[in-house]
């Protein structure tokens, strides 16, 4: 009996997230956690499949199965990819098969051996484990020549996969909005910013910040501006888990979310958190009815395209107090082989093509090319020549890959989970009775505990 | 080959029973009882899932759970859902008591008690949500009845919504104990009825003296049910609030320990320790009940 009810409560789990996500790429951008090996894993580079060249392309057959998680253009826009993937490898059969709750449809299949030939690392994948279920692709040192972001998937020097599209993250806003607030100079720091909340809220209609608190994992975008805050690379994967106090003022994190909470207090979000649905809000805040979100660059093609006026959706990076602004560049999913496959030369002559030749990066998947030497996406050409630089995240240092995210799921934080944003927003509009600093010292506390069991273990 | 017919009797029987019981047995072993012993495994171990080796720590995930009280403080929400338990007990006996006399259109009464139960726990989840939205069904209604000044954010107001999340699990299980009542209360003969109406006893005093005495054993078995419900309350607040804005319940908390921090291990002792209480709880009612008599 209560077994049944727990069956049918993970279905639950799995229909809502499908409802909320629908038809968005709802990539959770991976945590940003550099990653390479620490356990005991024996990856070797002697089985890397390597990519084909020239003639020996005609030469590869098979079929394969690509997992990926667009159900909203598996059927179009990837049907077009396997017609030009087999100008160049006739002999290839390429089949699909999407998946609405990625994450946690692809963790159940990978306990079995049927999961694909291609398919996206799950994030919830623990990096050391990468070796029991993918192939590897090469050595990382062979690899960087070519691509940028391999570190976050990479194990003893060893890559698992490659990016399939970078992201940047920041604010999505509508500039109809701001310029009928008054609003004329992009606002650079917190206090800027928050002035422009309120100047939206009192002459325009428009909600300024809208949280998306019901759905959850949109609140989990918000983690991705922590480098933009801090204003320094180094800071997420490094000097993080170089300090005990992460959640005290003055800190990243704590700054990061005064501005969620100030915005929920002084009733600058929407009115009823608990009811609010994603869908919609893509289309409100094309059509100016809200002024701001906190999301991806992945986000940015899919709110233009319900817009009667494509040009009013702008992106701008989080604001911050530090001297120089930067916008983090992170890896979304990666893409690499299962381990399991039968044609594994075939499988990688999909990765490959997919990444290089397919368009799919700047394309479907809103951000940049994670290909050394491709140009900016169109969005973001009005910030060249100014002081915003974009750049990758520092990886951790040697021996400490991994860290944060072990440091993270040991003290049950979630810093890429929506909990305890939702705590934050609960409190702010009045519903807990905890101050701000009380949730703060919270994490506080949990994360210092958990970073002396993390750093002492190793 | 040996023929079935040239066996005796006897163990032609025992063959047939043994094969017969054989399908549901290993369903049972396969989905129950496997399970459950890997279960117990896991909960010694500190696996993230889908790692290939197992760590086992012994009790570490036992001492975690005992050691911090955050563990156990969801359980408040439990009472919630426990108060609600009398509530959908309550009623499901008084409709049962009135359907089981003379009255019209009983049938079609037993469908629409009974219906939620047939219902899917997650569509159930939505239907509320709905419901309950700010200009969802109910404050619809509320306007319409001319009672808009009850309107409320059911599910936004800490204050209520554990009592909006345990109104629409008392909907969706009243239905169950309705039947299970109902049956219970047909199977007193008539003749009873008949004698006490000839020494003048009113419904009320049937109801008193006759119907619950009569169905004291399903009352009993009903309520070690739907408090052991209680305190595993999982789908309608999973469904519809994700356990935020403090509706998270035990279960709730152990699915995210496994499914969003990875801790397998922690979760499944969670699960034992959950397995451990409904136990406990239920002896404790059957020793209370037994006093009484």
């Amino acid at each position: 009996m209560k077994k049944t009810k727990a069956v049918t409560g993970l279905t639950a789990l799995t229909l809502m997230a499908g409802l909320f996500s629908g038809c968005a790429s709802n990539n959770n951008n991976a945590t940003n956690s550099a990653a390479t090996n620490t356990g005991g894993n024996t990856g070797t580079a002697a089985g890397a499949t390597a990519a084909p060249g020239g003639d020996a392309a005609k030469d590869i057959k098979g079929d394969i199965t690509v997992i990926t998680q667009r159900t909203d253009i598996v059927d179009t826009v990837f049907k077009d990819y396997a017609a030009k993937f087999n100008e160049k490898y006739p002999d290839v059969k390429v089949n699909f098969e999407a998946l609405s709750t990625y994450e946690d449809q692809i963790k159940i299949r990978m306990s079995t051996s049927d999961y694909g030939d291609v398919l996206l690392l799950p994030t919830s994948v623990a990096i050391k484990d990468l070796p029991d279920f993918f192939e590897p692709l090469g050595k990382k040192s062979d690899l960087e020549q070519q691509y940028t972001g391999l570190e976050e998937r990479t194990v003893d020097g060893i890559s698992y996969g490659i990016p399939i599209t970078v992201n940047f993250s920041g604010v999505i806003y509508n500039k109809q909005v701001f310029k009928d607030a008054g609003v004329s100079e992009i606002p650079r720091t917190f206090d800027q910013f928050s002035a422009a909340l309120k100047s939206i809220k009192e002459k325009t209609d428009a909600v300024p910040l809208y949280t998306n608190y019901a759905a959850g994992w949109t609140l989990t975008q918000w983690e991705a501006d922590l480098a933009t805050v801090a204003g320094d690379r180094e800071y997420v994967n490094i000097g993080q888990v170089a300090s005990d106090d992460n959640f005290v003022p003055g800190q990243p994190h704590y700054e990061l979310y005064k501005v969620m909470y100030d915005a929920a207090k002084d009733g600058l979000i929407e009115e009823d958190p608990t009811t609010t649905d994603w869908e919609s809000s893509k289309a409100d805040l094309a059509n100016g009815k809200i002024g701001t979100m906190m999301l991806g660059s992945w986000a940015i093609g899919q709110i233009k395209g319900l817009a009667a006026n494509p040009d009013d959706v702008g992106f701008m990076p989080f604001p911050t107090n530090a001297d120089k602004i930067l916008v983090p560049l992170s890896d979304d999913y990666n893409l690499g082989v299962s381990i399991h496959s039968k044609n594994k030369e075939a499988a990688r002559a999909w990765v490959d093509w997919f990444i290089n030749e397919s368009g799919y990066p700047t394309t479907e998947g809103g951000g940049m090319s994670p290909v050394k030497g491709a140009e900016l996406p169109e969005i973001l050409k009005q910030f060249a020549g100014t002081d915003i630089t974009f750049d990758t995240l520092a990886p951790a240092k040697a021996g400490e890959e991994g860290w944060v995210d072990a440091i993270d799921k040991e003290a049950e934080i979630g810093l890429w989970q929506p909990d305890f944003k939702k705590v934050i927003i609960e409190a702010a509009i009045g519903n807990r009775k905890q101050s701000y600093d009380d949730i703060m010292k919270e994490l506080n506390d949990k994360w210092k505990a958990a970073r002396a069991k993390i750093v002492t273990a190793k | 080959m040996p023929k079935l017919s040239n066996m005796s009797y006897k163990n032609q029987r025992i063959l047939i029973i043994f094969l017969f019981s054989l399908v549901p047995v290993v369903l049972l072993l396969t989905f129950s009882y496997l399970p459950v012993f890997k279960m117990f495994q896991y909960s010694f171990t500190s696996w993230n899932g889908l790692s290939k080796n197992m760590e086992y720590i012994g009790f570490d995930n036992y001492k975690t759970i005992f050691t911090k009280p955050e563990y156990f403080a969801v359980f408040k929400v439990s009472l919630y859902y426990f108060f609600a338990t009398f509530i959908q007990m309550g009623l499901a006996l008084y409709f049962a008591t009135i359907l089981s006399f003379n009255v019209r259109l009983k049938n079609w009464f037993k469908g629409i008690l009974f219906f939620p139960t047939l219902l899917n726990g997650v569509a159930i989840g939505f239907i509320f949500l709905f419901f309950f939205k700010p200009e969802g069904t109910l404050n619809t209604i509320l306007d319409l009845l001319g009672l808009g000044a009850l309107q409320q954010k059911w599910l936004l107001n800490p204050q209520l919504i554990n009592i909006s999340l345990a109104f629409a699990s008392v909907w969706r299980y009243m239905g169950m104990n309705f039947i299970i009542f109902l049956g219970a209360i047909s199977s007193i003969g008539s003749d009873i009825y008949e004698a006490s109406e000839i020494d003048g006893a009113n419904r009320w005093h049937q109801f008193r003296h006759i119907i619950i005495p009569s169905i004291k054993r399903i009352l009993q078995l009903n309520l070690i049910l739907a408090v052991s419900g209680a305190i595993g309350v999982f789908e309608i607040p999973y469904v519809m609030t994700g356990g935020s804005n403090g509706s998270g319940t035990f279960v709730i908390q152990t699915v995210d320990v496994a499914f969003k921090y990875s801790k397998l291990g922690l979760a499944s002792a969670m699960a034992v320790v959950l397995l451990g209480i409904v136990v406990l709880v239920t002896i404790l009612q059957r020793i209370l009940i037994k006093e009484e008599k």
